[in-house]
């Protein structure tokens, strides 16, 4: 049994409990490298956001799974946030983070995406703050810009796809200008980067 | 996103003095206020949600904090109503989620068909669209004569919208496609009439159904049904407040009556999972069992 996350409490520490990503276009094969690039013994919780049509279903879910040695899960609602698991938002919902679970929204889409990279980063700044990493990578519209910006703001870590090497580059360019002082690097580098940044302290056993 | 550190405050450069503690401090004194002044309980609403909807307000009403926001509501019944609509308005379709209807038909239909009678509630009605598609539903399975429908909404502004049975005509088309997937029998186009930019849809479709404010939170069961439809509202509720509203339908449940929830919500997280048994592999359909 793995430890759920507490919430945003500067008493912790130092290091990063949560990393969310958010992708749209081009988004499929980012992400599959990401996670296949992540050892089973990362230790943070990984909340991903791609953008896809409201009527997919668990394809992503497996897709990535395929990939990676962590567990990827679809998110449901109430669902508990745990460290060293993988999660994926749910097509047609907007994916909320609260301290230590999701609550799910169907409020009206935002800048015509539901779900919202932006709603949940935003979300995840306010639940975790500094101990919060926020990744935007390939993608065809301006979401996840604000969101992560809120995220640096709240004294988490922002990590943007270098925009050139990114199949599309306009999500990841908006989050540069909204986030000058983001971390900017080629998904092979950001992977790695993302794989030695000091996790927090789950209270696994044994641990 | 109309949070405080929106891009249109932070990207231009402007100072913050953003502060979650004391943001927190003012929603909960806010929604302190709401029910103490007009007896809407949301206190024990998914935070991070909850805060999203009290920004758009804030912005919607020009106003800069959460705690100008308070002392507008609670001298401005009008302001209420816009915020109650913020607050209790959720975005649905008529057959979301195609195969849920589809599997509706094909696991709870039969076990309807054993009932001289059928009481169905659908909790948290919102403007309708759920209730017309289940009378529909019902219709075509020659089931609806012997069903009556309650619709409950804490909100009477959308009671009162939903039992007109005008739907936007620009959504028709997306509502046919699901109404298809969803397994439905006729033409959908038979049952409404386009009306300026409006479908009205046949009015023989609500004479079973009674339209009726009701407030999950602070209201208690008022029948026994077969069926009790719950989709996507608890989503908005924090934990405790799921379970108790959980015991709620539990108790308003018949022996074997079915619970419908959300494609993405579960009585997993919930204290009441023990008392049902899964009627879909596929879909949140539960049958009550102990």
């Amino acid at each position: 049994m793995q430890a759920t996350l507490g919430g945003d409490d500067p008493g912790q520490g130092v290091g990063y409990d949560l990393v969310v990503v958010g992708t749209s276009w081009g988004g499929l094969a980012a992400l599959r490298t990401l996670v296949a690039g992540l050892p089973e013994t990362f230790s943070m919780a990984l909340v991903l956001i791609q953008h896809r049509h409201k009527d997919s279903d668990h394809l992503l879910r497996v897709l990535l799974q395929e990939r990676s040695a962590l567990e990827v899960s679809e998110v449901e609602d109430k669902m508990p946030l745990e460290h060293g698991r993988i999660y994926v938002a749910p097509p047609d919902y907007h994916t909320l983070v609260e301290p230590g679970h999701f609550s799910l929204s169907t409020e009206a889409p935002v800048r015509y995406s539901r779900p919202s990279i932006d709603v949940t980063f935003s979300s995840a700044a306010d639940s975790y703050g500094h101990r919060t990493v926020g990744i935007v990578l390939t993608g065809a519209n301006a979401d996840g810009a604000s969101g992560l910006r809120q995220i640096s703001d709240r004294g988490g870590m922002a990590i943007i796809q270098d925009p050139s090497t990114a199949e599309s580059p306009t999500m990841p360019a908006a989050a540069v200008k909204a986030v000058p002082r983001a971390r900017v690097m080629p998904l092979p580098e950001l992977v790695a980067y993302l794989r030695d940044l000091p996790a927090g302290v789950p209270e696994r056993e044994g641990a | 996103m109309a949070l405080p550190v929106s891009s249109e405050t932070s990207l231009s450069g402007a100072p913050l003095t953003y502060n979650p503690d004391l943001e927190r401090l003012e929603i909960e004194l806010l929604l302190e206020g709401v029910f103490r002044h007009y007896g809407f309980d949301f206190r024990a609403y998914a935070y991070a949600s909850i805060r999203r909807r009290l920004w758009k307000r804030v912005e919607g009403e020009g106003l800069r904090t959460v705690s100008a926001l308070q002392d507008r509501i609670l001298h401005d019944p009008e302001a209420m109503e816009r915020l109650l609509l913020d607050l209790s308005v959720n975005v649905t379709a008529m057959f979301r989620d195609p195969s849920f209807y589809q599997e509706f038909r094909e696991r709870v239909v039969p076990l309807l068909r054993t009932y001289p009678f059928i009481r169905i509630w659908h909790a948290g009605c919102s403007t309708g669209e759920e209730v017309f598609s289940m009378a529909i539903l019902l219709e075509e399975e020659g089931l609806y004569d012997r069903a009556r429908l309650y619709a409950t909404d804490i909100n009477d502004v959308v009671l009162q919208r939903a039992k007109q049975g005008i739907f936007p005509l620009d959504r028709m088309q997306e509502y046919t496609e699901n109404y298809i997937k969803a397994g439905g029998k006729l033409s959908f186009s038979e049952y409404y009439t386009a009306k300026y930019d409006g479908a009205l849809f046949s009015p023989a479709l609500t004479r079973n159904i009674v339209f009726s404010q009701h407030n999950l939170v602070t209201d208690r069961s008022f029948s026994e049904f077969h069926v009790i439809f719950c989709r996507n509202v608890l989503i908005y509720f924090d934990k405790t407040l799921q379970n108790r509203v959980h015991s709620l339908f539990y108790d308003s449940l018949v022996m074997f009556g079915i619970m419908a929830l959300g494609s993405k919500e579960s009585l997993k997280f919930s204290q009441y999972e023990p008392c049902y048994e899964k009627v879909s592999a596929t879909e949140k359909l539960y049958r009550k069992v102990h």
